[in-house]
């Protein structure tokens, strides 16, 4: 749930509003010109963003050295088994048990080599371990719904989780997230610095929720929908889910033309 | 060939059980002899704390070197690995242990900084500058394109322990936030 402090004029604001918004904001987009590749920041429809929107447009840097590095995680920092949300606590957790891999890139398609992959998520019943969360929704006590890998040479990733499930929130009467994975990315420069959510393929949910359409661009928004991958599905034990992450593009440096 | 990034989401409001790890915002420990403080308060569009958001900045060594090290997530007390994460309390505030940042030569030194909130749907960057080498500050090309205004909020202020940044989300002391010429 979003505990936005939200008036009894905003709690009334029903699906049927917000669905409408976010059809005229898609129309709007749809017939003006300019591509926006990114989310938008200033999306309404999240009432939670109104106030926490810059309103100035970003201001355009050119990397310093520092901004074209990134921070070092390896084997000190990780280990192979966090990797696994089934395995955390006494027994199984309750779900669908499911692969969740990938590979992550740069805008130029080059792997995202040993760097940090986190994932958080609700669990089988669209809850969180939080204290803040208060979905009445059981708790799942084999289940905390928090990994971290390294990709590997190849900038590949993989998880073996709990398919998430879809949860209330109070961004409006009878609002729901379609269920997601939240995933923090580093790259090989400091810009390339992301968080995101996974969804799955085929969610009801998709049109009714402000957060999934506050990307306006309908292909750009395909990019968070994870696939069911036969080739992922393990026999007797878990299905397969594949999510490739394009981080944005690196920035060369004349140094690295010269390599 | 260019492939169009994958787009960012809000961190939400329930990444609190999930990012922050012991020490994350300790780059070096509390007692260390060169550790200073970079602190400040997070505001949204009404001036009010915003209590739900994480911070993570990125540095130079003091040396003015890029950093190589792992170990940030289970530190050590004795690798200075350049980043760290710290979460706003119930105030608004969040702080970072850390070293004094070293810029390259004749270039003015900052911390690199991310923000993440429930309620901001994608990530913003922005950078603290380090006040003091004025010749410096007057040469940098992000700092000189900003009027005077702007640019203010972009240096840290000094105090006992080391600097404080403000990160204002929205409003008249909106700070600038960045965009880098591969961002799409
Ligand atoms: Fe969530």
């Amino acid at each position: 749930m979003d505990s936005a402090p939200v008036g009894s004029d905003m709690a009334a604001v029903s699906q049927a509003t917000i669905t409408a918004e976010i059809a005229q904001a898609a129309c709007a987009y749809a017939a003006g010109g300019a591509a926006e590749p990114r989310t938008r920041l200033d999306y309404p429809s999240y009432r939670s963003s109104v106030l926490r929107h810059p309103t100035k447009d970003l201001h355009h840097a050119d990397p310093e050295m520092l901004e074209l590095s990134a921070p070092v995680f390896g084997e000190r920092d990780v280990a192979p088994v966090e990797a696994d949300l089934t395995i955390q606590h006494g027994g199984d957790p309750i779900g669908e048990r499911i692969v969740v891999a990938g590979r992550v890139t740069d805008g130029e398609g080059r792997p995202v080599p040993r760097q940090l992959v986190e994932i958080w998520q609700a669990n089988a019943a669209g809850r969180y371990i939080h204290q803040r969360d208060q979905h009445p929704a059981p708790i799942d006590p084999n289940f905390t719904g928090v990994g971290r890998a390294l990709t590997d040479e190849e900038g590949n990733y993989r998880f073996l989780t709990i398919k998430p499930g879809p949860y209330p929130w109070r961004n409006h009467q009878n609002a729901w997230r379609p269920a997601h994975i939240h995933f923090s990315l580093f790259g090989t420069d400091f810009t390339q610095r992301l968080i995101t959510q996974m969804y799955f393929r085929g969610d009801p949910l998709f049109e009714l929720d402000p957060i999934f359409n506050s990307t306006v661009d309908p292909k750009v928004r395909e990019l968070m929908v994870a696939d069911y991958d036969h080739n992922l599905t393990q026999p007797e034990f878990a299905t397969g889910y594949r999510w490739d992450i394009v981080l944005t593009g690196h920035v060369r440096t004349p140094f690295e033309e010269e390599q | 060939m260019i492939r169009t990034p994958t787009p960012g989401q809000t961190v939400g409001p329930f990444f609190g059980y999930a990012l922050p790890f012991e020490a994350d915002s300790q780059l070096v420990p509390v007692g260390h002899p060169d550790a200073i403080r970079l602190h400040g308060t997070v505001f949204d569009g009404h001036g009010d704390p915003v209590s739900d958001a994480l911070l993570e900045v990125w540095q130079l060594d003091p040396d003015g070197a890029a950093v190589r090290q792992q170990g940030s997530l289970h530190r050590d007390g004795y690798t200075f690995t350049g980043w760290g994460r710290a979460s706003t309390d119930a105030t608004g505030h969040y702080a970072f242990t850390t070293l004094w940042p070293g810029a390259e030569p004749g270039k003015a030194a900052f911390f690199a900084i991310t923000v993440f909130a429930r309620g901001l749907l994608d990530r913003l960057l922005t950078r603290a500058y380090i006040p003091g080498d004025e010749a410096a500050l007057a040469a940098d090309p992000l700092l000189s394109s900003l009027p005077a205004d702007r640019r203010s909020g972009l240096v840290a202020t000094p105090d006992l322990e080391g600097f404080r940044f403000d990160v204002h989300l929205q409003g008249d002391r909106e700070t600038v936030f960045l965009r880098y010429p591969g961002d799409g």
